[in-house]
């Protein structure tokens, strides 16, 4: 194909109109508009008209850009740098590393790029193949060591049919610019592989042998393990108003999870949330491997003053960056915060082009683009017998906190999991504010099934009880139903709640899950005799106080068996006490 | 550069005028030339083909076809200098204090966005005296905050406050779709503070273009920028940022946009991302801290809404007393774990009890609170808000924790309250032996 050229006949904000003269273009290829200054802005062709006429939207703030600048098309699409080197760095929606553009500028000045993975490191590669050997797209030709885990170089995905190894490198040190290896295909051709290769962002990787999620992962938050979980391989909706705790929430799972790989896709939102993670995480040993957490890490950050017209690009690569660490056999999750945000800006880009809108303005196709986003996670069989996994959990900024909207509602019709945040909660202080009622999984819990039923039971029950003493008072209700509405309190305040700035606390590890819901369950299950509302009350009052004291407690703690066992006779005692009277 | 001068205007709106031109810049700024001779600005913001679209900073009226438009063949700037210190500029960067026009440098306006490797996590507090601030929603510097009130609400005499009350090294007062009257008093103020020659004023009255209020956001952050870069610690106080949506629907209507919620442009949320932005610590430097004002009569109205999904949190003001229901301080928690032990476990314990009592005020709507613990929990309510809530008591913090012990020894028993048994060893205060509170005869 040849490359077109252009010049700009129409400019409205990120929109850019161009007439195209001298080769064909085509939707979604990347193009650069060179301005007065000589800056070369970033663009891609999203629609096509009459021809040769093209709608671009362009990357950067369009000002002092005039009708009739020249246009340049390159004739491929807008693509991601595969190889190592990701994992650690932090990049803006096109992957620029944002430390290589802080050397150059203050501010983000338009019209920078810098290569995406750095071209001076070297890596140790071993090659794992030898002259003759037969391979294919997504062959493995060696590894490097990368951070916590060995990265494998692979024949590049692109690349279809059978091609022969003619050379590759010897084990030694390579940047990611080096040729490895030389392949012929059939026909003799030849062609030389590097460490690094491109993929484009919107097209979803084939996978080589799709599976279903079905193994948990552990997210260290009590309410989410216990009753709401997300499995390897899961997708999670987690839609709330502002203020209600998705950035904590956010936060603790990005330090948490069970994940090898973590890639954090800042869409949209505040640029200081993204500073605070990769300011903070450097400094954070995560206690799995004992490495910097950052080492697990990768932000895209494209934060609310950033271009909007890069804000979609940003999500796609988070994702294609998470499937290329599917392919290395890894557990990737990707935390995109917030789809709204993508949304939107497909929102402002459509009504510029003045398409037919659909409800709340959003574009019609919009919920076609977010299933599709959602099916691009999942559990994949490698060639190798391997298993990697990709998690996508992506917060929803719903207009006024109402689930009722159009992203919301084509999110939970394209995922398995829906952690519904509540302003209720959070004013209660009820941390993480995540409904109790309202939300809901379809991945296997770390309890047992009967164990989540008998939990979900009493929180219902709670529920009803709650209302009913507010119609008509504590003296209204049997103390029978009192003591199960302060069961349901109970198992709120010290099981579901957590409080996610304790160092303790914050986090709950499958076994001390079990322990507590061990703990819990005694506790709901014995009996009490006490009579009267507020000797009731009080009986559990100092059983919350009890436990709490023992939840901040680190098991190899002194003191903490001892707490334990004062928690246990306290559930004993006062019963017991009770029975003789 | 050549300055060029048109003349064949097509089309004259509210706010919008549209005219042939070529070799015009997407942003650039141009002068009506009335054929009297008078002028006023305006700047590109579309271009299609050899139509160019102009948005009025003086309004489209009395805008009239034989008028001239002559592209300047430069970008909206604004000066800046410290002799700015102390004056008062209109929106579009005129002094309207009848002091003389300064010559200084000009700065960019409504730049790029800081590289976030250039920010720091902020960690400063600010102290403000305001005990529902101070203990519950501690302030940070650099923080992007705005106060939620009903219009008529006194948030501008807080805003004023918070800012004559700190160690601003620079205010810098953004003032948008202001009453005369509030002009005044932020001017009178910030002068009875011995403030004045710490601020510059970009104001915006009812009777200047909404054009010209437009602009005040981006003049005030850009002069605030600049302030910041040169170590200055910059305290931009915005008021009102509801009037400043509404000033964008109309233009963005005005130019046929198709409107997203209540007729809002679909890219509220960026334009205000844009400005709000521009809060940040910046490595080597000093830091921009913002104040804002949202009127608003619900919170799930598009511009509360949206302005609370960017801001660092928000403080809700409610019959003249600051709430803890509906206020936020996203920052507290880099703070107020290095102020005082006790802070973090009071706050959420005195919030989680005032939840309880919330839900007792409910159900004595139906007549059903008569047990002993209900009641109290109600009696704790109402201490609350006459102690704390009241935006305009001045308590420094730890005068502030210690009335809260006061406050829940007064009104509970030890394991009622939820805190872990070393922190009320220490803090509880002894029977009837308060530090702060006094209690009323008839408690």
């Amino acid at each position: 194909m040849q490359k077109a050229k252009g010049n700009v006949t129409s400019v409205n904000e990120s929109l850019v109109g161009v007439q195209a003269t001298d080769g064909a273009i085509m939707n979604g290829e990347v193009a650069y508009i060179t301005i007065e200054d000589g800056k070369r802005l970033k663009a891609e062709v999203i629609d096509v008209k009459e021809g040769d006429n093209a709608y671009l939207q362009v990357f950067e703030d369009t000002s002092w850009m005039k009708v009739g600048d020249p246009v340049e098309f390159t004739g491929l699409p807008l693509a991601v740098k595969l190889g190592p080197g990701i994992l650690g760095s932090v990049t803006d929606g096109l992957q620029n590393p944002l430390y290589e553009l802080g050397k150059i500028e203050w501010f983000l000045e338009r019209g920078l790029e810098v290569a995406p993975l750095d071209t001076v490191q070297k890596w140790h590669f071993t090659p794992k193949v030898k002259p003759g050997d037969e391979v294919t797209g997504g062959s493995v030709l060696g590894s490097v060591p990368e951070k916590l885990f060995e990265h494998k170089i692979f024949v590049p995905f692109t690349l279809q049919g059978n091609y022969t190894v003619e050379h590759i490198a010897v084990a030694g040190e390579y940047t990611v610019d080096e040729p490895i290896a030389t392949v012929t295909d059939s026909t003799g051709k030849k062609m030389e592989l590097k460490m690094a290769f491109e993929w484009p962002v919107k097209k979803p990787m084939p996978f080589n042998e799709r599976s279903v999620p079905v193994k948990p992962m552990p997210t260290g938050i009590r309410i989410l393990d216990a009753l709401f979980p997300i499995a390897q391989g899961g997708t999670a909706c987690c839609p709330g108003p502002f203020g209600a705790g998705k950035t904590v929430l956010q936060h603790s799972l990005a330090k948490h999870s069970e994940a090898d790989v973590v890639i954090i896709a800042a869409c949209g939102e505040r640029a200081g949330e993204a500073v605070e993670v990769f300011k903070d995480f450097p400094e954070l040993i995560d206690p799995r491997t004992g490495k910097s957490l950052m080492d697990r890490t990768y932000i895209v950050g494209n934060t609310s003053s950033m271009p909007v017209a890069a804000r979609e690009a940003s999500v796609y690569m988070a994702t294609t960056v998470g499937e290329y660490y599917r392919k290395q056999g890894l557990n990737v999750l990707i935390l995109a915060d917030s789809t709204s945000r993508w949304a939107q800006a497909l929102r402002e880009t459509s009504g510029r082009k003045e398409e037919i809108p659909g409800p709340e303005a959003f574009p019609m196709y919009i919920s076609t683009l977010i299933s599709a986003f959602y099916d691009r996670a999942g559990v994949e069989i490698l060639a190798d017998g391997q298993t990697g996994s990709l998690s996508i959990i992506g917060t929803v900024s719903p207009a006024g906190g109402n689930f009722d909207e159009p992203v919301t509602q084509a999110t939970l019709l394209s995922t398995g999991a829906f952690w519904g945040l509540s302003r209720a909660l959070s004013d209660a202080r009820k941390y993480p504010a995540i409904d109790r009622i309202d939300s809901n999984s379809k991945y296997p819990s770390l309890l047992e099934e009967n164990e989540v039923a008998y939990l979900l039971e009493l929180l219902r029950d709670g529920k009803t009880i709650a209302s009913n003493i507010i119609l008509m008072g504590e003296k209204g209700i049997t103390d029978e139903s009192y003591i199960r509405y302060q069961k349901a309190e109970l198992l709120d305040a010290v099981f579901l709640q957590q409080n996610s700035f304790h160092e303790v606390d914050g986090v709950t590890h499958p076994q001390r899950l079990r322990q507590m819901f061990t703990m819990v369950k005694q506790i709901i299950d014995a009996p009490v005799y006490i009579q009267g509302k507020e000797k009731i009350r009080s009986h559990f009052n100092f059983l919350r106080q009890a436990f709490l004291d023992w939840n901040y407690m680190r098991p190899d703690e002194e003191g903490f068996e001892k707490q334990k066992t004062t928690l246990l006779n306290l559930v004993k005692q006062r019963g017991h006490v009770a029975e003789n009277v | 550069m050549l300055q060029k001068t048109y003349e064949n205007i097509d089309s004259i709106g509210r706010a919008i005028l549209t005219i042939k031109a070529q070799g015009v810049h997407n942003k650039e700024l141009a002068e009506v030339i009335y054929p009297n001779g008078q002028k006023a600005f305006a700047q590109v913001i579309a271009l299609n083909g050899d139509q160019v679209t102009l948005q009025l900073f003086g309004g489209g009226f009395g805008v009239s076809t034989d008028c001239k438009i002559r592209f300047l063949g430069k970008p909206i700037q604004v000066g800046f200098s410290d002799d700015m210190l102390g004056r008062v500029y209109s929106g579009n960067g005129q002094p309207i204090d009848g002091g003389p026009e300064l010559l200084s440098d000009r700065v960019r306006v409504a730049g790029p966005s800081i590289n976030p490797v250039k920010r720091l996590i902020p960690k400063d507090m600010i102290r403000t005296g305001v005990p529902m601030i101070d203990v519950f929603n501690t302030l940070v510097r650099s923080q992007k905050i705005p106060i939620f009130a009903k219009a008529g609400e006194p948030y501008n005499r807080l805003l004023a406050n918070i800012a004559t009350q700190t160690d601003a090294d620079v205010i810098i007062i953004g003032g948008v779709g202001l009453k005369y009257d509030e002009y005044h008093y932020f001017r009178q103020r910030i002068e009875e503070a011995g403030s004045k020659n710490k601020t510059i004023m970009f104001i915006h009255t009812h009777r200047d273009s909404i054009v010209e209020g437009l602009m005040v956001p981006d003049l005030a952050l850009a002069v605030a920028e600049q302030f910041a870069l040169q170590g200055k610690n910059v305290f931009v106080l915005l008021s009102d940022m509801t009037q400043w949506s509404d000033y964008l629907r109309q233009v963005a209507n005005a130019q046929d946009q198709i409107p997203a919620n209540q007729g809002y442009p679909g890219d509220l949320y960026s334009q205000l991302a844009s400005r709000y932005e521009k809060a940040a610590d910046i490595e080597g430097a000093g830091s921009l801290t913002i104040l804002g004002v949202t009127t608003m009569d619900d919170v799930t109205h598009p511009v509360p809404d949206n302005t609370g999904y960017i801001t660092e949190g928000q403080f809700f003001m409610k019959d003249g007393y600051l709430e803890l229901f509906g206020s936020l301080s996203r920052l507290k928690q880099q703070v107020n774990d290095r102020t005082r032990p006790d802070h973090r476990s009071i706050m959420n314990a005195m919030a989680r009890l005032l939840s309880e009592a919330e839900e007792r005020v409910k159900a004595q709507k139906f007549g059903s609170v008569k047990d002993d613990y209900s009641l109290r929990l109600l009696a704790y309510r109402q201490t609350f808000q006459r102690e704390l809530m009241d935006p305009f008591r001045y308590l420094e913090l730890e005068d502030a924790l210690d009335l809260c012990w006061d406050i829940l020894a007064q009104h509970f028993k030890k394991e009622e309250v939820g805190l872990s048994s070393t922190m009320m060893e220490e803090y509880w205060p002894k029977k009837g032996e308060y530090k702060v509170l006094k209690v009323l005869a008839d408690e």
